[in-house]
């Protein structure tokens, strides 16, 4: 099951002799400098620190984004709330590759940015910038749906006694639910970190510019036209899945629940 | 019941400024554009123009290239292979796994693990991987056929060859997603209540037949869920090959997404490509119900 993990470290570690020569698990020379000379590609540095902030942005926007509107939904009595919330799941069932196309377009005409003018012609908008990234990916409806669940089930008495003495619903929010929410909010944020991490499509829609490209799309430099270079490739992939690799190791619990909370609630 | 301190109109107010980020976030970015694809699909537009009113043009395109088994065609054809390649494959194994694992063996976490940790990987680093495994010159796989075949076995060219192609990427995609079911298939099957497995060894059933009594027909709504869900995630498939293939070779593993992409960003035809993401929509729908309205009949209870 991780004979392709072994395989693409120890293909990450040989010279190019080796590797076309008779395939072996270890290599007979370690070569580290492959490590280097796959982040001297490319601007690796540079898709890290996009990658690193897209993932983090998305996160907290939607753990804060989420939280709130989960909170509304299943705490609050309001007119339309049966309407929004079929409508906010509806959204899921939504391929994203229905609104890519109209999105792209809305980026690029966005007025007064990346040199577009007030009725955003002239310029290229928001894509290729950070907004442009972050904003579309910014709050999704599994996460309102998962926190809502999960709000649902705390208990009532601990808000009825604050709002009896006075408290705001925000100051509820922000002082009873979310810290009893710890469990759930780290599921959601371990999730939404991992997948924006991973995220593929939609930043290769935004991005042209190499330094605002993720680490993702950057893998692809060591395939040219003509050759791969597959001792680099697999150095880059390593070091591209490490992070992932070690925030799950370090939280697998937390991936467990969420897929089981999504599973059992379907 | 919770105590009515707040009159309904403010709490009205309050859940809409709780709401009103998100809301407006998921306006501009999903509802919006689903409308405004809807109106693309209806023109044609190339980003560089203005959009011109088709009418049904970009439709009844799609529907010649289906009747002349065109590239719409083909891509719609791949999908369903795809579909058929890895969902009963994938849900069959993640379900014998997860029998495996709650049986309760020592090293149950590591097995656990080791079997998520392809889930957690990105797409595109594990395609990476198995280009070079698939590779027809190096890789691993010829490698271990010949071994194993003493030469007698050819070395296959496997993403090169129209033939072997999408297997391959069924392979991979498999091996990938086995860990996600098999987690949400453990967690149904903690959930089916032990004393029901321990009167039916009482009365002298068999291990099969408390499977097939018991086990299998308590976990049909984890078993629906799944479906609906892979149904859903096979019909979008992608980034695997953009990465693996782009498509080829001759067409033989473009999927529906994979032209919407091509249509639309190689092409510049987003009006065309725009229907296309409609009908791909319908489609997804469609199988939705049908998928949930299969598996709603024959729901048990065990009390």
């Amino acid at each position: 099951m991780i004979l392709p993990f072994l395989w693409m470290v120890s293909t990450s570690l040989k010279p190019e002799s080796e590797i076309f020569a008779s395939p072996t698990w270890l290599p007979q020379v370690w070569k580290w400098g492959n490590y280097r000379a796959a982040m001297e590609a490319a601007a690796f540095g540079r898709y890290f620190l996009n990658t690193v902030l897209y993932s983090v942005l998305v996160t907290l926007s939607n753990l804060l984004l989420c939280s709130l509107a989960a909170y509304a939904f299943a705490r609050l009595e309001f007119r339309g709330k049966n309407v929004l919330f079929l409508l906010v799941l509806a959204t899921m069932m939504i391929p994203g590759q229905v609104t890519m196309v109209p999105v792209f377009i809305m980026l690029k005409h966005w007025p007064l940015t990346g040199g577009n003018d007030w009725v955003g012609a002239g310029g290229h908008g928001l894509l290729n910038s950070y907004p442009g990234l972050v904003l579309p990916a910014a709050v999704g409806a599994f996460g309102i749906f998962l926190l809502r669940q999960f709000f649902m089930t705390l208990p009532r008495e601990l808000e009825d006694a604050a709002r009896l003495d006075g408290c705001s619903e925000f100051g509820i929010y922000w002082r009873i639910i979310l810290p009893l929410s710890k469990p759930a909010l780290a599921t959601l944020g371990i999730f939404t970190f991992t997948a924006a991490w991973n995220e593929f499509l939609w930043p290769l829609l935004i991005t042209s510019k190499d330094s605002m490209k993720t680490l993702q799309i950057g893998l692809q430099v060591f395939q040219t036209q003509y050759t791969t270079r597959w001792d680099l490739l697999m150095a880059g992939t390593v070091v591209v899945t490490l992070p992932v690799l070690i925030i799950f190791l370090a939280g697998q619990k937390y991936f467990t629940r969420g897929i089981a909370m999504s599973g059992l609630k379907g | 019941m919770s105590v009515p301190a707040v009159p309904a109109r403010r709490e009205t107010r309050v859940a809409y400024l709780f709401l009103s980020p998100g809301l407006a976030l998921f306006l501009v970015f999903t509802v919006i554009p689903v409308f405004a694809a809807l109106y693309l699909s209806f023109c044609r537009y190339d980003v560089i123009h203005s959009p011109v009113w088709l009418g049904a043009k970009n439709y009844a395109r799609l529907w010649q290239d289906v009747a002349n088994r065109g590239v719409f065609y083909l891509s719609l054809r791949n999908t369903l292979q795809y579909a058929i390649g890895t969902i009963p494959l994938g849900m069959a194994l993640a379900l014998a796994l997860a029998l495996l694992l709650n049986a309760g063996l020592r090293g149950m976490g590591i097995y656990r693990t080791t079997y998520y940790l392809p889930v957690v990987t990105s797409m595109v680093a594990v395609a990476m991987v198995w280009m070079w495994i698939y590779d027809p010159s190096y890789g691993l796989l010829n490698y271990l056929l010949a071994k194993l075949s003493g030469g007698r076995l050819a070395p296959q060219t496997w993403l090169a060859n129209p033939g072997q192609a999408m297997a391959a990427i069924v392979a991979m995609s498999v091996w990938k997603g086995l860990g996600y079911n098999m987690v949400i298939y453990l967690a149904g099957l903690q959930g089916i209540p032990e004393h029901l497995y321990e009167a039916a060894t009482i009365d002298g059933a068999s291990a099969w037949q408390r499977f097939w009594r018991i086990t299998w027909p308590l976990l049909k709504p984890t078993t629906a869920f799944i479906l609906v869900v892979s149904v859903i995630g096979a019909s979008q498939v992608f980034a695997q090959v953009y990465v693996m293939t782009n498509g080829g070779p001759n067409d033989a593993t473009t999927t529906i997404v994979h032209q919407i992409f091509q249509n639309a960003f190689s092409y510049l035809k987003m009006g065309y490509a725009s229907a296309m993401a409609f009908v791909l929509f319908a489609l997804i729908f469609l199988l939705s119900l049908i998928t949930l309205r299969l598996t709603r009949a024959g729901q048990v209870e065990y009390s």
